[in-house]
């Protein structure tokens, strides 16, 4: 169980969403007070430990009076506001960025993709067999994990988390500019030769399975990934004085992957290599 | 953080280019080669050097301006110096389109190929040049070319640019604090615009670049140079831009002197009163930015000038900056003083050399006769002003990528809100004006807002098949009739383009358009960055459209799916549909609209949200494909 703390007071403000009155905490975005309001916008980049980027559009929403749609995760609500969130403009927004979205990226192991892409009617086909795509081979240079960017929708979140957000370790940023832009270590190097740490806190965050551990990208090609058998048990990591959560994923009486619960107040989901990589021994039954 | 470097060394030549611009390293921690005792026991650099990464952008501009590339080992040597990770500053470093970070020869020549230009033979010269220098991107000879975005010369297209690697020309320049080893090749860094270009002369450039013809005066990009009744560019041709004592002669320094006169509030009130708009495109008023600004309680404030005119079709800031220097130098200080910011960062385009070496020049003789510095014209008045060079990224021209770009970062928009007047440069309350907007304010101090309003003017880069193409400057309410007959309307007017890439189409039959914001948008369309590109019968449209959506794909920074996408498909269905016109090209227009729309409602800035303008216009009032 994991204790959030409750902050200090903050003053409340109201503004309408789709036509209904409500009251929401100064500074909240536009999405914390749909989700309160118990509506479900489509995100990708947004993730509940980092300020999201909002640079992929799935969650924009119509401001009465703005030019443009606004993305409901990193736009804060004002009072006196008129929010829409499911008029036509938004809708067509969000169909349209998925479309744009899966016909360039693989999205098989993103979770909720399909589930989007039929309700808002996608057609990720019609821009024809030659519409230009990633097309990477996945990138295996190191046992931990593997990098198959070809999934990648270049949300930055995995960059926020090596970087300033929160691990400091600068090992990957964007590199590139445009359709060319990826995910990059310095010099194009693999992983073994950068400043990588291996804490894995990127492979936490990544919205699509872009980053994913090597036991899992291993199970998935061999088709034995089986997400509806495993078991989640969330302990304490037993290494250092620390104490991180660790949540074990166990498939077939195995640990598959390492996460962390993202609300616990000394980790938010951050771990260090011993903690997400080190279960092995766990397992060595000699 | 964990700064982690790789094997690589810089070579003698890139040591001395970074140490040129930061000076030599103070010890091991900062990429000094040996270690001393009191290296091993404490640290240095650090936070300090941290603090400079804004040296970030003109460090890579060292290193390419020397060798013509930046190798890992020149960029580690960089990062180590300026404490920043070797990731980050590889994501800078690949940004842009003017660096490298693969070998390459030291003479790189960009060969335009927008708009301008593909109406005046670009096509051409790219074909000669590959008869003589080999495919685009293959080195032959000590020599690359590559096609380039509007080099902002297209008054005389079609332009090429040759840019040769080498020692600083002339030691002042990069102001180095070590003696420089030769550099292997021997060669001078310089610099050559060859405008209009034919094959052979951009080949006689590229071959000496510092011996090529000296580029024609400014003037010759004002046909109505000498004029009665011209305000923003009177002094262009005139005056002397290598002289201080000649700008005076002819009026300068009196707007400024009318400042210290009215105070800081009183010049805001002055500039509120005149009316004066953005010149920029988005038409915000300049005096509302400034109040804002001036009023933020955060301190340092700033001011920056937007002098990154990369809109396919525009090269009136250039001409400004090269013909009348010391006015923008003067319009940045008034900026200053009326804001509360005592530093100003000039941000001009990296493609625009002769521009860059008339300010530095202007801005260091301004310097040392009181203009600038910690008590100007002796007010106890401190500002100063530091140039920055953009390296070929048209989304810097937005300003909080600008920003992002001074600072070091890569050149991608932030997203608004917070807006620069609170939170800009740095993070700091921040004027952001374009060159065109600032040069304003001198009329406006000179002869009071009254005045200026009853004869306010505009400036208009009028190009492509005009016979007397150039910068005009008009009264508002001018027509574009009025103007194209100045410059010499072609015969067989086909259409024009009015704002840029991210504008839009009119056709012949709308000539009474009367040029103001108002009018322009009155009749669905807009003036932007105010760009008049005229194309007679023999432009093929469906080519020019895919020009644009070239121009777009290649400069979306890819920060947002919209764009970086989006112009993807856009620049791919309208090569499928080339050819074709009715219902054979439908199913892509309808496509087309559709991935617009999201475009403009979804993209974080303005590049994504107006990258379908043009070609949605060519379809509505053009009725290209029909
Ligand atoms: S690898 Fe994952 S987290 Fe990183 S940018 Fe791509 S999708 Fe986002
Ligand atoms: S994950 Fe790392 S830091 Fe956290 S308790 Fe385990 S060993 Fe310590
Ligand atoms: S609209 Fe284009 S240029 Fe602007 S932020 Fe998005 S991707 Fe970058
Ligand atoms: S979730 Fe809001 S823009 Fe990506
Ligand atoms: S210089 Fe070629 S189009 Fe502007």
């Amino acid at each position: 169980m994991t204790v959030t703390p409750l902050g200090i007071p903050r003053r409340l403000i109201e503004f309408t969403l789709d036509g209904q009155e409500i009251r929401v905490p100064e500074g909240s975005t536009l999405l914390e007070a749909c989700r309160g309001a118990g509506k479900d916008i489509p995100t990708l980049c947004e993730g509940d430990t980092l300020t999201p980027k909002n640079a992929c559009r799935v969650c924009v929403v119509e401001v009465e009076g703005a030019r443009t749609l606004a993305p409901a995760c990193s736009r804060r609500a004002e009072a006196g506001m008129e929010v829409r969130t499911d008029t036509e403009r938004a809708r067509h927004s969000r169909k349209v960025v998925l479309e744009l979205l899966a016909s360039s990226t693989d999205l098989s192991t993103t979770p909720r993709a399909a589930e989007w892409i039929k309700e808002y009617e996608a057609k990720p086909d019609r821009f024809g067999a030659d519409a230009a795509r990633l097309n990477e081979e996945p990138k295996i240079d190191n046992d931990l994990y593997v990098r198959d960017y070809d999934k990648c929708i270049q949300c930055y979140k995995c960059v926020d988390a090596c970087g300033e957000q929160w691990q400091n370790t600068f090992a990957i940023s964007v590199a590139g500019r445009g359709f060319d832009a990826r995910i990059s270590t310095e010099h194009d190097a693999p992983l073994t030769d950068s400043a990588c740490v291996y804490c894995g806190n990127c492979i936490e965050v990544c919205p699509t399975g872009a980053l994913s551990f090597k036991s899992e990208f291993d199970m998935r090609e061999a088709g034995t990934w089986n997400e509806d058998e495993q078991t989640e048990t969330t302990t304490v990591c037993a290494y250092c004085g620390v104490g991180c959560n660790l949540t074990l994923h166990v498939q077939e009486n195995e640990i598959v992957k390492v996460t962390s619960p993202h609300d616990n107040p000394v980790t938010h989901g951050n771990l260090c290599i011993k903690g997400r990589f080190g279960y092995q021994h766990v397992q060595n039954r000699g | 953080m964990d700064l982690h470097f790789g094997d690589s060394k810089p070579t003698d030549d890139e040591r001395a280019a970074v140490d040129a611009l930061l000076g030599p390293p103070a010890s091991a921690w900062e990429g000094a080669d040996d270690r001393t005792d009191a290296d091993l026991r404490w640290a240095r650099g650090g936070r300090e050097a941290r603090e400079r990464r804004d040296q970030l952008l003109p460090g890579l501009h060292a290193i390419n301006d020397r060798v013509g590339w930046i190798s890992e080992g020149a960029l580690d040597y960089l990062c180590r110096r300026l404490t920043v990770p070797p990731a980050e500053a590889y994501g800078v470093a690949t940004f842009y389109a003017m660096f490298a970070v693969k070998p390459r020869p030291a003479k790189v020549v960009h060969v335009c190929t927008d708009l301008a230009c593909a109406t005046r033979g670009a096509r051409a010269v790219c074909a000669g040049l590959e008869e003589r220098l080999g495919a685009a991107g293959s080195a032959s000879g000590g020599v690359v070319w590559q096609e380039s975005p509007c080099l902002g010369l297209c008054e005389r297209a079609p332009a090429a640019l040759v840019i040769q690697a080498g020692q600083p020309a002339s030691p002042g320049r990069l102001r180095p604090r070590t003696p420089a080893p030769q550099s292997p090749a021997g060669l001078e860094f310089a610099t050559a615009v060859v405008a209009p270009a034919t094959p052979e002369a951009v080949v006689l450039a590229a071959s000496a670049p510092e011996a090529a013809t000296a580029e024609p005066p400014a003037t010759m990009a004002v046909p109505q140079a000498g004029q009665q009744g011209l305000t923003l560019l009177k002094r262009v041709g005139v005056v002397d831009p290598a002289s201080l004592d000649d700008y005076r002669a002819y009026g300068g320094y009196t707007a400024l002197r009318h400042a210290f006169d009215l105070g800081p509030a009183g010049t805001i009130r002055e500039v509120t009163d005149s009316g004066l708009v953005g010149r920029g495109g988005a038409a915000f008023p300049t005096g509302r930015k400034w109040q804002a600004t001036a009023s933020q309680p955060a301190h340092p404030h700033y001011v920056v000038c937007n002098a990154d005119e990369s809109e396919p079709g525009t090269f009136k800031d250039r001409v400004v900056m090269e013909g009348d220097p010391y006015a923008l130098i003067e319009a940045m200080t008034i900026a200053g003083y009326a804001t509360g910011a005592h530093l100003g960062y000039l941000y001009i385009r990296g493609e625009y050399p002769r521009a860059v070496r008339r300010l530095e020049h202007a801005i260091s003789e301004a310097r040392a006769r009181g203009f600038l510095g910690d008590d100007v014209l002796g007010q106890g008045y401190a500002f100063d002003i530091e140039i920055r060079r953009g390296a070929g990224a048209y989304i810097c021209g937005e300003e909080t990528a600008l920003f992002n770009s001074i600072e070091g970062y890569r050149g991608e928009p932030r997203s608004k809100p917070p807006f620069p007047v609170e939170k800009g440069l740095f993070g700091k309350p921040t004027a952001a004006n374009n060159v065109e907007t600032l040069v304003n304010v001198l009329p406006i101090l000179t002869h009071g807002a009254e005045a200026f309003r009853a004869s306010e003017t505009k400036l208009f880069c009028v190009s492509g098949n005009v016979t007397r193409p150039g910068i005009y400057e008009l009264p508002f309410g001018a027509t574009l009739g009025e103007l194209l007959d100045l410059a010499g309307r072609p015969e067989t007017l086909k259409a024009v383009l009015l704002g840029g890439a991210a504008g839009g189409f009119v056709r012949p039959d709308e000539m009474d358009i009367p040029l103001t914001f108002e009018g322009t948008r009155a009749a669905g369309t807009t003036l932007g960055s105010g760009v008049v590109l005229a194309f007679d019968g023999t432009v093929p449209l469906p080519r020019l459209l895919l020009r644009i959506a070239e121009f777009f794909r290649d400069e979306s920074c890819g920060q947002c799916v919209p764009c970086r996408v989006g112009t993807v498909r856009q620049e791919e269905a309208l090569h499928r549909i080339l050819d074709r016109t009715g219902a054979e090209a439908a199913t892509d227009i309808a496509l087309l609209r559709e991935v617009g729309q999201a475009m403009k409602d979804a993209s974080i800035c303005g590049l994504g949200q107006t990258a379908w303008n043009a070609v949605e216009s060519a379809i509505d009032r053009l009725g290209a494909y029909k």
